[in-house]
């Protein structure tokens, strides 16, 4: 992010004319800060150009993935919590805006509003990552987390291991709890129910025996609420732990930025309190604003993606 | 913090300026709010079962917020065209590849899922 920084000491600047006080804030290949600071912003809007087409990679792959294998998405996305994922989406949103306040504070120069902004911004993006984490190792304690150790990586012809994720359906999931709790809340109330919910081998094979009135309510309940692996069909549930490849790896990068994201702020926040920004020169301001901004525009798009999958 | 709405920082010393928009408060605090309600939008619309509109309800209320973002936290509605011209065309590059790796996708799908299972019914119900 070079083009943050157009601070260079202005060495030698023998500039013909000399008003002996030349702008410290202006580098010497600038004719005015107005040519430095657009400048500077069409270089961050460069930027942020390549971190949208490195992200467009991750989201193409999603979308390839989702379109062929869409029950696995709509089975897998249930472990994750989409309530913790729309209270960072406010909070993200939350430190959008204080850094879209600390850069308006810092062209009116009012430093102290600006260093405020600035540290509750930092509080925002500490407070994305705490819930993160939360998340993450609830991940790891359920054995879902990336890799070979996640329970679905196995091939579900294992006994043994089949048996442990249905365990931890039945633990986190509650798939198998009484059903009509849940679906009181759904739409789907007045559908009946498999009568061989219950017994999975069972219910894989005789639907699609009886008659076409008996198959329609089990599709019906297959496809919109409450997928279980057993209703998966085998070649979905060897790509299940795929979809845990995709959550962490889309979060994960996502979340790199945001700790990126606090360094620079941390750094802004360092300079202003050094006086450095006012309203003649606030370019790093406004350019790490700029950076924060597109992290949370990603999360926009993360989280109906990953969380909210119908 | 003065109550100016918008203000344009014009120095005497000529060139010695870097002109501006300074984003008004409430306008920030109108973005806030309307991004907020619509998270909730977003997540309150997945309780409602619109079939394969739930993932196109749930796109189009994340580009809303997001030219909010842009337009209003980013000002690029008061910036730059040129500005702006990257960011539609990196988003333009984008939609291209996803929409060809896509399109490629759905030629090979009937070679790796048998016809007639559940997959067919998905096809229909969601992405």
């Amino acid at each position: 992010m070079s083009a943050i920084e157009p601070n260079v000491a202005v060495a030698a600047v023998p500039h013909g004319e000399e008003h002996d006080h030349h702008d410290p804030n202006l580098a010497h290949h600038f004719d005015t800060p107005d040519q430095q600071f657009q400048t500077g912003k069409l270089g961050t809007w460069m930027f942020l150009a390549t971190e949208i087409l490195m992200f467009g990679g991750l989201f193409c792959m999603y979308a390839v993935y989702r379109h062929s294998y869409p029950e696995v998405f709509e089975y897998a996305h249930q472990y994750l919590n989409r309530y913790l994922g729309a209270a960072n989406t406010v909070v993200l949103i939350t430190s959008s805006l204080t850094m879209a306040w600390g850069v308006r504070a810092a062209q009116m120069g009012n430093k102290k509003l600006l260093m405020i902004m600035l540290a509750l911004t930092l509080l925002g993006a500490a407070g994305f990552m705490g819930i993160k984490s939360i998340e993450y190792s609830t991940k790891w304690k359920e054995h879902i987390f990336i890799g070979s150790g996640n329970l679905y990586y196995r091939d579900a012809a294992d006994t043994v291991n089949r048996t442990k994720v249905q365990g931890l359906e039945e633990e986190a999931l509650h798939i198998r709890e009484p059903v009509e709790a849940k679906e009181g809340v759904t739409k789907v109330t007045s559908e009946p129910r498999d009568p061989n919910a219950g017994t999975p081998d069972e219910a894989k094979i005789v639907p699609p025996n009886i008659t076409p009135a008996g198959l329609a309510p089990t599709v019906a309940v297959a496809t919109h609420h409450h997928l279980s692996y057993d209703e998966l069909e085998s070649q979905e549930r060897h790509r299940v732990y795929t979809f845990f490849a995709i959550y962490f790896f889309m979060t994960g990068l996502h979340g790199i930025h945001v700790l990126v994201g606090m360094g620079l702020i941390t750094w802004i926040l360092i300079r202003a309190s050094r006086n450095e920004f006012g309203p003649t020169y606030f370019t790093p301001v406004d350019l790490v604003g700029l950076y924060w901004h597109i992290v949370d525009l990603i999360w926009i798009f993360l989280f109906p993606l990953l969380y909210l999958i119908h | 913090m003065s109550t100016a709405q918008s203000l344009e920082y014009d120095s005497h010393q000529d060139s010695d300026a870097v002109h501006v928009h300074v984003m008004p408060a409430w306008v920030l605090l109108t973005v806030y709010g309307v991004l907020v309600v619509a998270t909730i939008a977003t997540v309150a619309i997945t309780l409602v079962d619109l079939g394969i509109m739930n993932i196109w309800a749930a796109l189009i209320i994340a580009v809303f917020k997001a030219a909010l973002v842009i337009l209003y936290f980013m000002h690029l509605r008061y910036d730059s065209l040129f500005n702006g011209i990257v960011l539609i065309s990196a988003l333009g590059f984008v939609m291209v590849f996803i929409g060809v790796a896509l399109m490629d996708t759905s030629e090979y799908k009937s070679n790796f899922q048998p016809p007639g299972t559940r997959m067919m019914m998905s096809s229909q119900n969601g992405l």
